[in-house]
């Protein structure tokens, strides 16, 4: 079974007389616990089409499927708390909120969108904390660390909730190519850890080799698909 | 909830300038409602106290249709000995009554033997009317404080205009109700300071002589005084004795008494009213500080947060956390100002009564200004700064609540 489905899904920004065709018909499936990377140009729809997956936008047309749940037809309330339950997100600009901890903006999700228990929120802030290798600057504020750690927290944040899928659209175009590599790795590990799928949007061409599957991105189109030896099922 | 409030608060040191002003604007605003209450209030309260305990008492009872005549003292308006008995066993049994005396007013003329002028002469039961209107006794400024048969307590301003000193001999000079003349010779025991409203210079005698005087065959009384046990009952206990007392019939089966509270016996009503409402466009300036400056600031909290508002959304947090977020921001920010404020306000009210202030009232000079603070004025000062608070972030946690996440995360 697969985590995601797509058929055929277009997307249309209207901007007054004008139609911009971002997405021109895409279909593809993601497995679960794999690690995939979407790449192209600028302007070429990845931004696009990593909010149509995280049900952050709907498709023009088309069909969508994630982790078994129709999501074209989620209302506000519906589509929040299906992110809040089974996908993690990971921002270009990190997206800590600045007036809690490191230790804080990890609990965040566990909180204020899944209410879980203290004890449990506790442990599992920590194991994260643990896993990312924060657990030094748990108490740090974000403009007290570095972009780097301000991502690890973030990738730690994505994971709490223990989502299906984490989403990272550009998570490192703010970091130099020493870190980003590290988060990268980091992700990667996770992925190994949790099964949790990761996919993750970029530009860079190095960074890209990193992922297991790639799709190619252009002009709204899928230009191409390439799966590293030993991964997936093709 | 916890976490929300450590959120918001956290929020709020975040802006401290900004929080600080409107915390202080918001300050300012309770201090000036609650001391301008709590003297105009302590003035209204000193005001109606000198008007009640004076002179007039809490309420009064004539017989039906005397007040509308009142300035002519009408004497064929009195009540009989048998309404006077009957009004009195109503009042006996009423616990909430501290005390009632049975007056005879009437007008006549007051003379020296050298000249003639006109007074206004109420015949009491000294006891029973000191205990009515206990500052009377504090008024007479000479003599003695006591009225005995063949007495007569004269008010300062005649005193001096008639040149009479304490143990004079006068002559009061009446028309009883069916137009005769009598004269009877007084003692001048005691001069009267004036009070404010309308009996202020009425001179006191014995309701015995006062009976004399008009050749009354029986007793009939002008008017009975009553005071309360506790001034705030009185529009409920005017209520019950009304409608106790509509229940006693004259002969012609029509209602016998009529019942008046201070507030129609004195013209100081309006001014008390007054107060009031000024109190009352006070109240409603410091309603509009508040709405006007959290308004302002939770508008601008929300377009300074609105990446963080789509980060939240985005990670799943739903639209009424995020109202609650910002509504208990402004909801912190109203606490810290009713609270800052309640203290800086009582302070200052503290302050101004060890300075005793002194001020005057009609002929009463040098009162001290006894500012009081009323709990319940605390209780709802407070409690409206934070509604208002509330309300003015309503709006624009609403907008934050609602904005697409996509748009937020987008924004700049
Ligand atoms: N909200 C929008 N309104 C109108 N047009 C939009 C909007 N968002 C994206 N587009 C257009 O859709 C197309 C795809 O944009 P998208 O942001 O998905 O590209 P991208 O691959 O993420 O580019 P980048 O690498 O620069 O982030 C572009 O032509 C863009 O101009
Ligand atoms: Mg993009």
């Amino acid at each position: 079974m697969s985590l995601i489905s797509a058929e055929n899904i277009q997307k249309d920004y209207k901007t007054g007389e004008v139609t911009v065709k971002a997405l021109k018909g895409l279909s593809f499936e993601i497995e679960p616990a794999s690690f995939v990377s979407f790449v192209g140009p600028s302007g070429s729809g990845k931004t696009t089409l990593l909010n149509l997956i995280g049900c952050l936008d709907k498709p023009t047309s088309g069909s969508l499927k994630v982790a078994d749940t129709d999501v074209l037809h989620l209302d506000r309330k519906e589509s929040a708390s299906f992110r809040g339950n089974n996908i993690g997100f990971i921002f270009q600009d990190f997206n800590l909120l600045p007036v809690l901890t490191v230790y804080e903006n990890i609990e965040y999700p566990l909180l204020m969108v899944q209410s879980v228990p203290a004890s449990e929120r506790n442990k599992r802030v920590n194991v994260l904390l643990e896993a990312v290798g924060m657990i030094e600057q748990r108490d740090k504020y974000p403009d007290q660390i570095s972009g780097g750690q301000k991502q690890r927290v973030a990738v730690a944040r994505a994971l709490v909730t223990n989502p299906k899928l984490v989403l990272a659209d550009e998570p490192t175009a703010n970091l130099d190519h020493k870190t980003a590599y590290m988060v990268i790795d980091l992700m990667k590990k996770m992925r190994d850890e949790f099964k949790t799928t990761f996919i993750f949007s970029t530009h860079d061409q190095k960074i890209v080799g990193e992922a297991e599957i790639i799709y190619m991105l252009e002009d709204g189109e899928l230009k191409g698909t390439d799966v590293k030896k030993g991964v997936g099922n093709a | 909830m916890r976490n929300l409030f450590k959120i918001a608060v956290r929020n709020l040191l975040r802006y401290k300038r900004r929080t600080i002003l409107t915390a202080s604007l918001i300050t300012v605003g309770v201090v000036f409602v609650l001391v301008f209450i709590s003297i105009s209030g302590s003035f209204k309260n000193m005001m109606i106290g000198q008007i009640t305990d004076s002179m007039l008492g809490h309420m009064q009872v004539h017989k039906k249709g005397y007040v509308a005549s009142l300035e002519n003292l009408p004497l064929t308006l009195n009540l009989k000995p048998e309404e006077v008995k009957r009004l009195e066993a109503v009042l006996d049994v009423q616990s909430k009554v501290e005390a009632y005396s049975p007056r005879i007013k009437f007008g006549g003329g007051f003379s020296n033997f050298a000249e003639t002028t006109n007074i206004r002469l109420n015949g009491v039961y000294p006891e029973r009317e000191f205990k009515t209107v206990p500052l009377l006794s504090s008024r007479i400024i000479e003599g003695k404080k006591r009225i005995e048969k063949g007495e007569i307590i004269v008010p300062v301003l005649l005193a001096k205009g008639m040149n009479v000193n304490i143990g004079d001999t006068v002559v009061v000079v009446a028309t009883n109700k069916d137009g005769s003349v009598n004269g009877k010779q007084f003692k001048v025991a005691g001069i009267l300071e004036s009070a404010v409203g309308p009996g202020g210079r009425d001179g006191y005698i014995h309701i015995e002589d006062a009976r004399e005087l008009l050749r009354m065959d029986e007793m009939e009384i002008s008017e009975i005084a009553v005071r309360l046990k506790e001034f705030g009952g009185l529009n409920r206990f005017n209520q019950k004795l009304s409608g106790l007392l509509s229940k006693e019939m004259n002969s012609q089966g029509k209602p016998a008494f009529e019942v008046h509270t201070w507030e129609a016996l004195s013209p100081f009503y309006n001014i008390a009213r007054m107060i009031d409402v000024m109190t009352f466009f006070i109240k409603l300036m410091l309603i509009a500080i508040v709405l006007i400056s959290i308004m302002n600031v939770m508008i601008m909290a929300v377009y300074e947060r609105i990446r963080e508002i789509g980060t939240i959304a985005a990670i799943g947090t739903l639209p009424g956390k995020i109202l609650s977020m910002f509504v208990i921001e402004g909801f912190c920010l109203g606490i810290a100002g009713a609270v800052i404020g309640n203290i800086v306000g009582i302070t200052l009210i503290l302050i101004l009564n060890m300075l005793k202030i002194t001020f005057n009232f009609g002929q009463q000079q040098g009162l001290i200004l006894q500012a009081n603070v009323n709990p319940a004025d605390i209780v709802a000062i407070s409690v409206t700064v934070i509604i208002v608070s509330v309300i003015a972030s309503l709006q624009p946690a609403f907008k934050a609540s609602r904005m697409e996440p996509i748009e937020a995360l987008r924004h700049v």
